[in-house]
């Protein structure tokens, strides 16, 4: 076991399944310079400067360039800094390269992976801090991945190097620093697969990225009132591991989904949706959703704290669930 | 206009040209049996055709390799039938049946031929000129030896994407040929209306990158350009572009009427008809008007055959509607 961080982590991701596979190749603005947050220091020294390539600030055309050179063979990576530029790309996204396959009746594949530094970050404010998963889950053709832990930030980044399909690949930028001791040798996780984060018998919280650790400290909390939470971490949006979060929901007979993002038109409505159509005589109470206020993402960290769902009403939440059936 | 003159041109050579007059007589039969597919609702969504812009189809894919990759747009059946792409699968397509290109999932405005290096008309006006260079991008990572044709049209320059393609393109130094297709149209507009400027050409010089505008309507004119500048393309000298300057003789689409054009001005368009123009040069080669006239009879021929078969082929299985969306995941299945 090594402690390694959630940046480090995927920066020895990228470069092992680069020795691995030389069709496997990075883009993106200052790359050379180890990438904004230092996710590639180093790369360009050991694979140089065209696999590690600089771009210019032109996030359509990287976008669009991935999708022409995935069509030919080759696997990019593609770096989008913030997610929030991706969406001058989304023609590039949503158009081409989630459609190119199906609309092309199969002649042409995209295997690319556009990594997106995703959710509110040390007052980032409004234009830096979003998280859109929920778009990219509702586009077919696409794959989401949303790393929490150190482990899944190297095992689902290698996944998604390898997968035949675009995906796109939400790293959370308040989980950068964020170490954990990771044994050598992760090797790529199966997309679509859960994780339990925490086994528990009362209520099953599902969610994903960053929410994982607060939905932790919630559970942690609700021990000293005799409630037992089972965390499940999706790490995959879509597909979602709908097994994974069923087997959990029939034990635990509540439900609650929770996600950074803003509640409106949020994933986790799907996931509430999914489990209300499905289990619906199963549930001992209505399935419960958290996630944002409809506003951006403020500046001052007093008002950028009203974004959070803290743990306190994740654990109020499954207190109140807790109470009934 | 007649060019008889252009009998004279280095490029020539009346045996090849012959060969190239039959090849837009087979764009102007299939896009004519297209119409027809149309009127008759054998075809469902929208078609642009590209009747008289023939010259450029052909000057252009002529002259492009097999390997090469080509990069169309939403008027591109010229294009991926010059490519090489099959016409009974390409009129397939067009009436969303099996065993169309894309097995009748695409339709006109998106269809691609993988197997003879044509990666996809577009549906979005300038999104293959990013994808293009990307394409350029990895041939150059792979040192292959191929090159990428990117064609768009002259609405497309006023889109975000050309300005970053073609800077990327030139600070890669990638080996792309951007061709312009100015048919002065984009849609209903008269494109210089929209455009600041002096247009793509300006544009592309502003970033340094050699252009060359073209009659589009001479096929000796734009075969030899294209010859020249993708041999400058081919050693390595970067990405080039060239406008060639034509005009849409029917509709935006198959159901436009154009009314906002005058008729005199599509008239004298007519005369400009770069199959009329290129018969004139073969007549002054010696070939005969008899020999014209039977090469154009053998295509219109050969796309009456292939509206005949494509009209009496199935629909796709429903069960397509769910193929080659993704491999993530399991398939998926009818929600209601
Ligand atoms: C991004 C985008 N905007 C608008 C359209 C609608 N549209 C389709 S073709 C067209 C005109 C394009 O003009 P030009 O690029 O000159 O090509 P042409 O049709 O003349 O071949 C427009 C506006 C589109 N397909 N994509
Ligand atoms: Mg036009």
């Amino acid at each position: 076991m090594v402690k390694t961080s959630y940046l480090e982590a995927s920066r020895q991701a990228l470069a092992e399944e680069m020795r691995r596979d030389d069709t496997v190749w990075a883009l993106g603005e200052d790359l050379g310079r180890g990438g904004v947050f230092g996710q590639y220091k180093g790369l360009v020294d050991e694979f140089g400067p065209e696999r590690i390539s600089d771009a210019p600030i032109s996030e359509a055309c990287i976008a669009g360039a991935a999708v022409g050179a995935a069509m030919m063979g080759t696997r990019p990576v593609v770096e989008m800094r913030f997610s929030d530029f991706a969406l001058c790309a989304t023609d590039e996204i949503v158009n081409q390269a989630a459609k190119a396959r199906f609309m092309f009746g199969g002649q042409l594949g995209v295997p690319l992976v556009m990594r997106q530094p995703t959710g509110a970050w040390r007052s980032s404010a409004a234009q830096h801090s979003q998280s859109l998963e929920a778009w990219y889950a509702h586009i077919p053709g696409l794959v989401v991945t949303a790393p929490a832990t150190v482990a899944d930030a190297k095992a689902l980044l290698k996944a998604a190097i390898r997968c035949d399909d675009p995906v796109i690949h939400l790293e959370h930028k308040d989980l950068w620093a964020f170490e954990e001791e990771i044994p050598a040798g992760i090797d790529a996780a199966p997309l679509g697969a859960a994780r339990i984060a925490r086994e528990g018998e009362d209520v099953t919280i599902v969610t994903w990225s960053k929410m994982v650790h607060t939905a932790l400290e919630a559970a942690n909390a609700l021990t000293d009132k005799g409630i037992s939470a089972e965390i499940i971490d999706l790490r995959t949006l879509w597909p979602w591991d709908r097994e994974a979060v069923y087997a959990s929901v029939r034990k635990t007979g509540r439900a609650i989904v929770a996600h950074e993002a803003v509640l409106v038109g949020g994933f986790g409505g799907e996931i509430a949706a999914r489990i209300g159509e499905d289990l619906y005589d199963q549930l001992k109470a209505p399935v419960r959703r958290l996630g944002a206020p409809r506003i951006p993402v403020s500046y001052a960290p007093p008002l950028e704290r009203e974004y959070h769902v803290p743990a306190e009403r994740i654990a109020e939440a499954a207190q109140a669930l807790a109470a009934r059936g | 206009m007649t060019q008889p003159d252009a009998a004279t041109a280095r490029n020539f050579d009346a045996a090849r040209f012959r060969d190239l007059y039959r090849q837009m007589w087979r764009i102007r039969a299939f896009e004519e049996q297209a119409l027809r597919g149309a009127k008759e609702g054998l075809v469902l969504g929208a078609i642009h055709p590209s009747i008289g812009q023939e010259a450029v189809a052909v000057g252009v894919c002529g002259r492009l390799n097999r390997d090469d990759i080509l990069l169309s747009t939403h008027r591109g059946h010229g294009h991926t039938l010059i490519k090489g792409a099959a016409p009974e699968a390409m009129m397939r397509e067009l009436f969303g049946r099996d065993g169309g290109n894309c097995g009748g999932k695409g339709g006109s405005m998106h269809i691609a031929d993988a197997g003879v290096g044509m990666l996809g008309a577009n549906g979005v006006v300038a999104a293959n000129i990013p994808i293009a260079v990307g394409a350029a991008h990895a041939i150059r990572l792979r040192k292959e030896s191929r090159i990428v044709c990117c064609i768009f049209g002259d609405g497309a320059i006023n889109r975000g994407p050309f300005l970053e393609g073609l800077n990327w393109a030139k600070v890669f130094d990638l080996p792309v040929l951007f061709v312009c297709e100015d048919n002065r149209f984009a849609a209903t507009t008269r494109t210089a209306a929209m455009t600041a400027g002096e247009g793509a050409a300006a544009r592309a010089e502003a970033l340094g990158i050699p252009a060359d505008s073209v009659d589009g309507n001479d096929l000796v004119a734009v075969d030899e350009l294209v010859d020249e500048t993708l041999q400058e393309v081919r050693a390595g000298g970067g990405p080039r572009l060239i406008v060639a300057r034509t005009y849409r003789l029917t509709g935006h689409t198959g159901a436009d009427p154009a009314t906002y054009r005058p008729e005199s001005e599509v008239a004298t368009a007519w005369e400009d008809d770069p199959i009329v123009r290129l018969a004139a040069t073969l007549e002054a080669a010696g070939v005969s008007q008899d020999d014209c006239a039977a090469l154009a009879r053998q295509a219109q021929e050969e796309m009456a055959g292939v509206f005949e078969r494509a009209s009496a082929a199935p629909w796709p299985p429903v069960g397509h509607a769910y193929t080659d969306v993704q491999d993530t995941g399991s398939p998926e299945e009818r929600p209601w």
